[in-house]
């Protein structure tokens, strides 16, 4: 039985179709990547899957329970099983590293503040963090953010890890070194991954299964090998970084004519 | 003619949206705010929550107390040049602790704080909610209303009473310096008026009226956040709308609390 099913589910903002009736099983243990361009879907199906956002209709069923369509309190029971670091790392900017770790265990939990610092330790330090526990957010590197991110998403332990464009932004040696932190975490937690990219060397490194997305449908779901050899057009540009909308001296002069003719209809 | 029509009605749905969302907030934070209390709440909760008292009534100490001085000799002064036409000087001293008790005092400081918090209330969630952190709070099984705005609701109802109460005293104070200037009425004399002026009925409808100045500026003010949507130039345009808003809102309440004591309050 999978540990997330994801069933025709269909967004639309404004009347605008963002994910239109995707489908897909993640598997207890892999790891998924979720790959496509800007403007994809990608970001707003992770949204769903963490259940931050309703969808129009369709189902997101977690660990057997319709996190779509459950009551408040079954949605954070859910919620305790799931780790999310975002983009943004989204670390709280008053609460240094450590406090930002330590948060959901206070929260959740009646560990003894000598158990839960023990425990914000183990997690830092499983992320090469250990030595900055007492730095606020702000006085962190990007990569570093990202990683105190993780290490908060880890805190209690959790089934489920989704990391939201982990590598963003981050220099290439940064970026590879959180490829083999999630690689390292997976062998360590035995944790179900799902990782919002773009980047393809990234996406390559540490998947197990790719869902290519493509105007809000799935064009490509399978193995590193089954995406490497697909010959959907769309699926061949992204993986050969073909651009599929080309800027030409004649377009921009057409766009001009046009802008003009407008100007002078008015 | 229908444009017109078309406009008035969005911008009356608008408004209604907008007082739907602060009782939806209203009552969802009341329902918060046991986790908030000390003894019986989340520890984290309580001390988050006078970490606000602090920022929100310490902090705007030195500002309440200088408005309170200036307004208190302001209004001594501007009372005196007319009532000594008439020789009655020394309705000043009424007319001073009456006002601060029932008006000034709680009107003053909430457009104080409204000012200095109910613009940082807009600016923190605003904030928190460009950056996911109010995104990372629900994905953690926590509710932004128990943990962001609980702690600040409560610290405003906890400190804008207190600090009325703080802007009276000062208020009061310096209309008595007034008239030991110009009369040189002494001051113990001073303060025996001063008590004979004032009702036990004044001092709480004045109190009354500062709970809710602090309902709305803190509601108005964590609502704007909430509501922002965009990048860090909606921030700032929430911050505004917060100010304008709670102020706005604060006068109209005013004016209402205000008519309901005078017809109901009997002296």
């Amino acid at each position: 039985m999978p540990i997330i099913s994801i069933r025709d589910l269909v967004v639309e903002y404004d009347g605008r179709r963002v994910l239109d009736g995707l489908n897909l099983d993640i598997e207890f243990g892999e790891t998924m990547v979720l790959l496509g361009g800007s403007g994809s879907g990608k970001s707003t199906l992770l949204r769903q899957i963490i259940g931050l956002e309703r969808p129009n209709s369709g189902k997101v069923i977690v660990k057997g329970v319709d996190i779509t369509r459950c009551t408040p309190v079954e949605l954070k029971k859910i919620r305790h099983s799931i780790g999310v670091a975002f983009q943004s790392a989204a670390l709280f900017n008053s609460l240094s590293v450590k406090d930002n770790v330590a948060l959901p265990l206070r929260e959740h939990t009646r560990l003894a503040p000598s158990i839960i610092d023990l425990m914000v330790w183990i997690k830092l330090a499983v992320v090469g963090l250990a030595d900055s526990s007492n730095l606020l957010p702000q006085e962190l590197s990007g990569g570093m953010k990202k990683r105190g991110a993780v290490a908060r998403a880890l805190a209690l332990d959790p089934e489920i890890l989704v990391l939201d464009e982990p590598s963003a932004g981050l220099d290439p040696i940064v970026a590879a070194e959180l490829d083999e932190l999630i690689l390292l975490l997976k062998e360590a937690f035995h944790m179900t991954v799902i990782v919002v990219t773009h980047e393809m060397p990234s996406a390559f490194r540490i998947a197990d299964r790719i869902a290519m997305l493509h105007q809000g449908k799935f064009i490509s779901v399978g193995s590193k090998d089954k995406i490497r050899a697909t010959q959907d057009p769309h699926v061949r540009h992204f993986l050969d970084r073909v651009p599929e909308r080309m800027a030409s001296a004649t377009s921009v002069a057409a766009h001009f004519e046009k802008y003009l003719h407008s100007q002078e209809t008015q | 003619m229908a444009n017109v029509l078309e406009n008035v009605g969005r911008r009356s749905l608008n408004e209604l949206d907008y007082v739907g969302s602060l009782n939806i907030q209203l009552w969802s934070t009341l329902r918060a705010m046991k986790s908030a209390l000390p003894l019986v709440g989340n520890r984290y909760r309580w001390q988050a929550t006078v970490r606000q008292m602090l920022e929100i009534g310490y902090d705007a100490l030195p500002m309440v107390s200088v408005i309170a001085i200036c307004t208190g000799f302001i209004l001594a002064m501007q009372g005196a040049s007319e009532l000594r036409r008439f020789g009655a000087l020394h309705y000043v001293i009424e007319l001073v602790a009456v006002g601060f008790t029932r008006e000034l005092g709680p009107l003053l400081t909430a457009i104080a704080v409204s000012g200095r918090s109910g613009s940082a209330f807009a600016a923190e969630i605003g904030t928190m909610k460009v950056t996911e952190e109010l995104d990372s709070l629900r994905v953690m099984a926590l509710e932004p209303i128990e943990f962001v705005l609980a702690p600040k609701y409560l610290a405003a109802l906890i400190t804008i009473p207190c600090l009325t109460v703080i802007s009276n005293v000062f208020g009061i104070f310096a209309g008595g310096l007034f008239m030991f200037f110009s009369t040189r009425l002494a001051p113990l004399l001073y303060f025996r008026y001063v008590m004979e002026s004032i009702a036990l009925r004044d001092v709480i409808t004045g109190l009354i009226k500062s709970l809710a100045f602090a309902t709305i500026i803190a509601h108005v003010g964590c609502l704007e956040g909430f509501r922002v949507r965009g990048g860090p130039e909606s921030v700032g345009r929430s911050t505004t709308s917060a100010v304008v808003k709670s102020t706005f809102l604060v006068i109209v309440a005013d004016a209402i609390f205000t008519a309901i004591f005078y017809f109901t309050v009997k002296p």
